[in-house]
């Protein structure tokens, strides 16, 4: 298929940052005018197409338009110049179960939800045993939905939207929802539709799963196209670029939430690789060590020293602590380190965010706790595993038929 | 782009975002339907007692019907009034209120405001439904002029969604509108001759510019059709049902031409 199903040629979009969010007609008609405003550049002068048929991820730093984009190819927001062409129906999934209303049952949220996604209510009438089906609400659906909890209510809107049966899907950030069952399940759903040759244009921070499921990514900077090109790739040099932000980060306090009680307190978290140096890209399978700095005002008895690494999703991956690994300081007071040290790095190339703690021997008490304090992005390196899921188990492949006429692959 | 399929699509639309509105208007309350039938009830009661029996305020007789009656002569006019009144007040909140939908999903932005519109021509229609029956026991045969309320009910639909237009897309940009608005109801209001005869204005002793300026109103015409059809018993002036014609059809295009202007910015305002 050499068909183009989204073509953006030159296309530009500012926004208004107005100084008083009031607008009021009485403010216009005293200052004579309408509110100040700065205007912003979300968009310059973007160019790029999406070859029918493949899934085209848009990634970049917050801010940097992507999401911008994708609103504009779902024509919400409209370019101040350029143009978007789309061939074929376009659906968006940007929130599930947009204009739902609480009052009214599952039933004819779907049809309102089908009209609002573009469905005539013959589709519907054809599509709604499916959607019911996909969605597992079958015992609930004349209930209204404010009785729904928040993951049938995601649940209803997805199945809605994932049966418009657009020939363009624009996906925003919406794939983390639901139970681990519904994910799988939204997973297949997707893996369905690139099987039929559907496009996809979806925008995700989750670095991993682009690179899964991607065939083709644009990376986004300060509003413009930084690079077009295969999956892998593109996210290769990205990370490779974005690192020096990623130290900025890493070293400014407030990076995420803090809270303890503070008699001892963590200085530093640093992710040192085999040499020692500070690095925030280990290869997967490399020897890394996790050092905690700590700085204690008073003598604290038998503190427990932990992290804990997430994926970019806020998926936990693994949360050990010292008292577990065997090492429960009878007193510690003043400056020190606390050292973790992992042989391997079994983590699948992705971003991960790793917190630290200090918390009393019963593990009730934080004295002090950093979360999400250093994020870091793991590439790919041996085992060169590079998708599905966040662990690397660096097993090894064999095969052996029965009659023994096949060896073990060499290497 | 198929517009055929456009448009079934758009109708489609329309009636799931005005069965919304009236599914969620009332389906929390007990009395339900009858709540919506209950403020115009009400208001009837209270206009009638303090306008037609403290104030004295004399209904027109009827002509050629010859019906006196007070709240047959105020609902006629009233009915109407509340209508257009609700329309500019529901268009207003109609992409504010929906401001999630707007910023998430593309759609015709303007069916919000239809929706709003046909949602409220379906309780007029119960309540011109009971005017028909009151006015009935009231010995007014008005079946024979029933097809011209329809065709008032529908020019003043056409008016208010011009109107309603215009108000929901500034409502956006100047969010103390609704205050203003809701002044200059007052003042339309009591401008129109709801609660008191036309003749009250015309025959009293005010100079010739204001009565002139008075009869500019274009509300003065909508009451005037209903209470001819239904209180006079009679066909309406030619005149009269050529200005408000003329006034609802500038009012859409000047709705559109608005909601055109400012719709590009919509989703970012909201």
């Amino acid at each position: 298929m050499g068909d183009i199903a989204v073509s953006v040629a030159s296309v530009s979009k500012t926004f208004r940052l107005y100084h008083d969010r009031n607008q009021t007609l009485k403010a216009t008609l005293m200052r004579g005018r309408r509110a100040r405003y700065e205007t912003f550049q979300a968009l310059d002068d973007v160019s790029l197409e999406v070859p029918a048929g493949t899934t085209f991820g848009l990634i970049g730093e917050n801010g940097s338009g992507k999401s911008t984009l994708l609103k504009c190819m779902a024509k919400i927001l409209r370019p101040d110049g350029g143009s978007i062409v789309v061939n074929g129906k376009i659906s968006a999934l940007l929130e599930l179960g947009a204009g739902f209303h609480p009052e009214l049952s599952g039933k004819e949220n779907i049809y309102l939800n089908g009209a609002i996604l573009g469905l005539g209510s013959k589709d519907i009438d054809r599509k709604y045993d499916q959607i019911v089906e996909f969605a597992g609400l079958e015992r609930f659906i004349d209930t209204p939905v404010k009785n729904y909890s928040s993951g049938m209510y995601v649940r209803l809107g997805f199945s809605v939207a994932i049966n418009v049966d657009p020939d363009v899907l624009l996906v925003d950030e919406v794939l983390a929802v639901g139970d681990e069952e519904f994910q799988r399940r939204c997973n297949e759903k997707f893996a369905e539709l690139r099987a039929q040759n559907k496009t996809i244009v979806v925008v995700s921070h989750a670095l991993g799963l682009m690179r899964t499921i991607c065939d083709e990514l644009a990376w986004f900077e300060h509003g413009k196209v930084r690079q077009v090109g295969p999956a892998g790739e593109v996210i290769d040099t990205y990370l490779a670029e974005v690192q020096p932000d990623r130290q900025v980060e890493a070293d400014s306090d407030g990076h995420g939430a803090r809270w303890g009680s503070g008699e001892i307190r963590i200085e530093s978290i640093d992710l040192l690789d085999h040499q020692g140096q500070p690095t925030t890209r280990p290869h997967t399978g490399e020897a890394v060590t996790i050092r905690i700095r700590y700085h204690a005002e008073e003598a604290i008895e038998r503190p427990i020293f932990g992290i804990a690494i997430h994926n970019i999703e806020g998926v936990l991956v693994s949360g050990p602590n010292a008292r577990e690994g065997g090492l429960v300081p009878e007193k510690i007071m003043g400056d020190g380190v606390v050292d973790l040290t992992l042989p391997q790095l079994m983590l699948l190339p992705g971003t991960y965010d790793l917190s630290a703690s200090i918390y009393d021997y019963s593990l009730v008490h934080p004295y002090d706790f950093r979360q999400h304090a250093v994020r870091f992005d793991v590439v790919v390196g041996t085992p060169h595993e590079t998708t599905g899921g966040v662990l690397a188990l660096g097993g090894e492949w064999s095969a052996r038929a029965d009659d023994g006429s096949m060896r073990q692959l060499p290497g | 782009m198929n517009t055929m399929a456009d448009l079934s699509q758009s109708r489609d639309l329309l009636v799931n975002l005005t069965l919304r509105e009236l599914r969620g208007k009332y389906k929390r309350s007990v009395l339900g339907w009858t709540w919506s039938l209950l403020n115009p009830l009400a208001t009837m009661i209270i206009f009638s007692l303090v306008f037609g029996k403290l104030m004295k305020i004399k209904p027109a007789v009827g002509d050629p019907s010859g019906l006196v009656n007070y709240p047959a002569f105020l609902l006629c006019g009233l009915l109407a009034w509340n209508f257009l009144s609700n329309a500019m007040n529901g268009s207003m909140v109609a992409l504010l209120g929906n401001a999630g939908l707007i910023k998430k999903v593309y759609f015709p932005r303007e069916i919000l405001v239809f929706a709003t519109i046909l949602a409220l021509d379906w309780g007029f229609l119960i309540e011109m439904g009971l005017l028909v029956v009151f006015l009935l026991l009231l010995g007014n045969m008005v079946l024979p002029w029933l097809l011209g309320v329809v065709v008032a009910m529908v020019l003043l639909t056409v008016f208010s969604t011009g109107v309603g237009l215009v108000l929901s897309m500034l409502n956006v940009y100047f969010r103390d509108l609704q205050y203003l608005v809701g002044i200059g109801l007052q003042l339309w209001f009591y401008a129109t001759p709801i609660i008191y005869p036309v003749s009250l204005v015309n025959n009293s002793g005010a100079p010739q510019w204001f009565k002139d300026v008075y009869a500019l109103n274009p509300m003065l015409g909508f009451v005037g059709i209903f209470r001819a059809l239904l209180y006079d018993l009679r066909f309406p002036s030619w005149g009269q049902v050529a200005y408000v014609t003329a006034w609802s059809a500038a009012m859409v295009v000047l709705g559109m031409a608005v909601f055109r202007k400012f719709e590009p910015r919509l989703a970012e305002e909201l």
